[in-house]
C-alpha cells in the first residue's frame, strides 16, 4: 500500500503518481523517425526532409512534402478512425479495404455525368434517370453501403457471437466479389463536377482531422466512448453494470462501416474513377496506423490522438524512404518491424505495469 | 413486527436433481450485519445468487424493503438498492476510479444527443470523492486506471460504489479472500464504517475471527440448508465450527438436515 499522500478518503491528487500519457511516447517515435531521416538526408542527399533548406525566407518548413506526407495518409487514416474503436472493443475489421471496393463502385454509379465532351457518358451504369444527380445523392448511398456493411458485421459480431475475425474475414471476401460483380470489373468513370472536389486539393485532409477532431471528443468525454472503453477492457463487467453490450458493439461497427464508406467516396472523388481493386489492403493499413499509436489489440487502452500520430508515422516513413530514393520493399520491410515493434513494447509495458502494481 | 430490509421464506434453488438451496427461511434487520457460513458447496453463494437476481430461484418469496421482489437480473437488482461486491470484481481496468463507480449509470449532460450524450466528469468526481470519504477508502489518485491499484485498493473501490450509491443492502461474497494482512484490515474497517452508518450487510466468509469482529448474528449453512442462526454474543467460535461440519444442529432446524 502506498501511503504517501496526505489526507483522507483520497482527496489528494498525488503527482507522482500520475500516469504518463501513452501519446507522448507515440509522438517521441515520431519526432525520432524524422531525426533519423534527417540525419540520413543530411549525410547522403544532402538535403533536409521536412525542413526548407533553399535560400527562401517566407518558410522554414518544405511545404510540399508535408502537404504529400498528411495526403497520403488521410483516406486510410479516415479509415483508422473507425478501425481505432473496433479494436479499442477488443475487436477487429478485416473487411475495410474491401467495402472501400463495393462502396467506390457502388457510389460512384450514382455520381456519373451524363455527357462526356458532347457524347452520351460511355461508361453510364444506369439509365439517364442516374445521371448528373445532386452530390448528396451518391454521398449518402456511399455513407449508406459502408453502414450495411457495418450493421452486418456488428449483427454478426454482437448477437451470434461469430468472432471479429471471422466475421469480418467473410465481409471482406464479400464485398469485394460485390466490387468486382457490380460492373463485371469494368471500371466506373466520369463524375459530375460537384463530385470532384469533394477529395480535390487539401478536402481530404481538412475532413481526416475534422473528423478526427470530433471523434476525440467522442472517446473522451461521452457514453459512448467510455462504454467502448468499458466493453474492451472487461466485457464481463460493462454487461454486469448495465450496458447493453450488444447493441454498443452494433454502433461501434456501423460507424467503422459509415467511415469506411466515406473514404470510397473521396477516394473516388480524387482519383475521378472507381475500380474494383480499390482499398486493396486498406484495412491492414488502417490497424498498423492504429496500433503503431498505441492502440492495444487486446482492447481497452488507445487513442484517437495515437491513431492520428500512427497515421503520421506511416506517411513520414513513406516519404522518407520515396526521399532517400530507396525502393518500396525497403519500406515494407521496415514497416512490417515497427508493427511488431509497437505491439512489442506495448506488451512489454503491461508486463512491467503488471509487475508494479 | 420488525423492521425488516430483507426477508426469505422457503427459498429453494434446485439445479437439476441438485437441491443446492433447500427451504431456506432468512430475515435481516435494517441495519444489521450479518454474516453467512459453511463449508464449501453448503449454498452460501447460491444463497447470494437468488438475492441478487444473478439466478431464478426454484421456489419460495424474497420481501426485500416490504415488497415481494423477483429480480430478472443483478442490474435490477442494483436498482432496488442491493449493491454486491463479487468474488470476481466487477471491475474494467482500464478506466479509471470515477469510471468504474459509474459504469453504466454515468452522470450526463446535452441528453439529447442519445448515446453521444456528454459525460459530467466533474460531478462523477466529486460524488465518487464524497463517497470514498464516507467510506474512509484512501486511495492514492483517483484519476489512475484500476490496472495500477493493489488487489486492497481494487476491493476498497468495489466497496466504495456501495457508499456512493446510497443502497439500502449490501452484499459482500468472501472480501478478503484474497488479501494481506494489511489489506484486510482496510476492508475490515470498511465495514466497521458501514455499520455506523447503518447500512445492512450481508458477509459471506470463512474467516471466523473476521466475522466475530465484525457483525451481530452469524447464519451457518449446511448442505444446502440453513442450520443455525447465532447471536455472536451468545456463541464461540468452537460452537460454529461444530454447526459448519455437522456435530450440532439448530433447535428450531432440528429435522431439516
Amino acid at each position: 500500500m502506498s501511503d504517501s499522500s496526505e489526507g483522507t478518503g483520497g482527496l489528494t491528487y498525488d503527482k507522482s503518481k500520475r500516469q504518463w500519457p501513452n501519446e507522448l511516447n507515440v509522438l517521441a517515435a515520431l519526432i525520432l523517425i524524422i531525426i533519423i531521416f534527417e540525419i540520413l538526408g543530411a549525410i547522403f542527399m544532402q538535403q533536409s526532409l521536412l525542413f526548407d533548406t533553399r535560400d527562401r525566407f517566407d518558410s522554414i518548413f518544405n511545404e510540399a512534402r508535408l502537404r504529400i506526407i498528411i495526403i497520403q495518409v488521410a483516406i486510410i487514416g479516415i479509415i483508422a478512425l473507425g478501425v481505432t474503436q473496433v479494436i479499442i472493443t477488443a475487436g477487429i475489421d478485416l473487411s475495410s479495404g474491401s467495402v472501400v471496393g463495393a462502396t467506390a463502385m457502388i457510389a460512384m454509379s450514382f455520381a456519373q455525368v451524363a455527357e462526356v465532351s458532347g457524347s452520351p457518358n460511355p461508361k453510364a451504369i444506369f439509365g439517364a434517370w442516374a445521371l448528373d444527380l445532386p452530390v448528396v445523392v451518391p454521398v449518402l448511398v456511399g455513407l449508406g453501403v459502408g453502414m450495411i456493411a457495418g450493421l452486418i458485421n456488428g449483427f454478426l459480431i454482437a448477437y451470434s457471437r461469430i468472432p471479429p475475425f471471422i466475421a469480418t474475414l467473410g465481409m471482406m471476401l464479400f464485398a469485394r466479389g460485390v466490387a468486382q460483380w457490380w460492373s463485371l470489373g469494368n471500371p466506373v468513370s466520369f463524375p459530375t463536377d460537384a463530385y470532384a472536389v469533394i477529395g480535390s486539393g487539401m478536402n481530404p485532409v481538412i475532413i481526416f482531422l475534422g473528423l478526427a477532431l470530433l471523434f476525440h471528443f467522442v472517446m473522451n468525454y461521452t457514453v459512448y466512448g467510455k462504454h467502448t472503453y468499458a466493453i474492451g477492457s472487461n466485457e464481463a463487467a460493462a454487461r454486469m453494470s448495465g450496458i447493453n453490450v450488444p447493441r454498443h458493439l452494433l454502433l461501434v461497427y456501423v460507424i467503422a462501416g459509415a467511415l469506411a464508406g466515406l473514404a470510397a467516396v473521396i477516394l473516388t472523388s480524387k482519383n475521378l474513377t472507381a475500380q474494383s481493386g480499390m482499398g486493396l489492403s486498406y484495412e491492414l493499413e488502417a490497424i498498423a496506423m492504429a496500433v503503431i499509436g498505441g492502440v492495444s489489440l487486446f482492447g481497452g487502452r488507445g487513442s484517437i490522438i495515437g491513431t492520428v500520430i500512427g497515421a503520421l508515422i506511416i506517411g513520414v516513413i513513406t516519404s522518407g524512404f520515396t526521399f532517400l530514393r530507396l525502393g518500396a520493399y525497403y519500406q515494407e520491410m521496415v514497416l512490417g518491424m515497427i508493427i511488431v515493434g509497437a505491439v512489442a513494447l506495448d506488451q512489454w509495458q503491461q508486463k512491467r505495469a503488471a509487475a508494479r502494481a | 413486527m420488525s423492521d425488516y430490509i430483507l426477508e426469505t421464506k422457503g427459498l429453494t434453488k434446485h439445479y437439476g436433481g441438485v437441491h443446492a438451496l433447500e427451504d431456506a427461511n432468512f430475515t435481516l434487520e435494517r441495519g444489521e450485519h450479518v454474516a453467512i457460513m459453511g463449508d464449501n458447496g453448503a449454498g452460501k453463494s447460491t444463497f447470494v445468487r437468488q438475492i441478487t437476481g444473478v439466478e431464478q430461484r426454484t421456489r419460495g418469496t424474497v420481501v426485500f424493503d416490504k415488497e415481494e421482489v423477483s429480480f430478472a437480473g443483478p442490474l435490477d437488482a442494483r436498482e432496488a438498492g442491493i449493491e454486491t461486491v463479487f468474488q470476481t470484481l466487477a471491475l474494467a481496468d482500464d478506466l479509471n476510479v470515477p469510471d468504474n463507480l459509474f459504469l453504466g449509470r454515468e452522470k450526463t449532460k446535452w441528453n439529447w444527443l442519445g448515446p453521444f450524450r456528454r459525460l459530467d466528469y466533474k460531478a462523477m468526481r466529486d460524488d465518487t470523492m464524497a463517497g470514498l470519504v464516507k467510506t474512509g477508502v484512501k486511495i492514492p489518485n483517483i484519476r489512475n486506471t484500476i490496472a495500477n491499484m493493489s488487489g486492497g485498493q481494487r476491493q476498497c473501490v468495489a466497496i466504495a460504489r456501495t457508499a456512493t450509491f446510497a443502497s439500502k443492502l449490501t452484499i459482500m461474497d468472501e472480501p478478503t479472500a484474497a488479501l494481506g494482512v494489511q489489506e484486510t484490515a482496510q476492508v475490515e474497517n470498511i465495514i466497521r464504517t458501514l455499520k455506523e452508518q447503518g447500512e445492512s450487510l450481508i458477509l459471506v466468509s470463512h474467516n471466523m475471527r473476521q466475522v466475530f469482529d465484525l457483525v451481530d448474528r452469524i447464519i451457518v449453512f449446511r448442505r444446502g440448508r440453513m442450520v443455525a442462526n447465532l447471536r455472536v454474543e451468545d456463541t464461540n467460535g468452537e460452537d460454529v465450527v461444530s454447526y459448519i461440519t455437522g456435530a450440532k444442529t439448530g433447535a428450531e432446524f432440528e429435522g431439516a438436515a
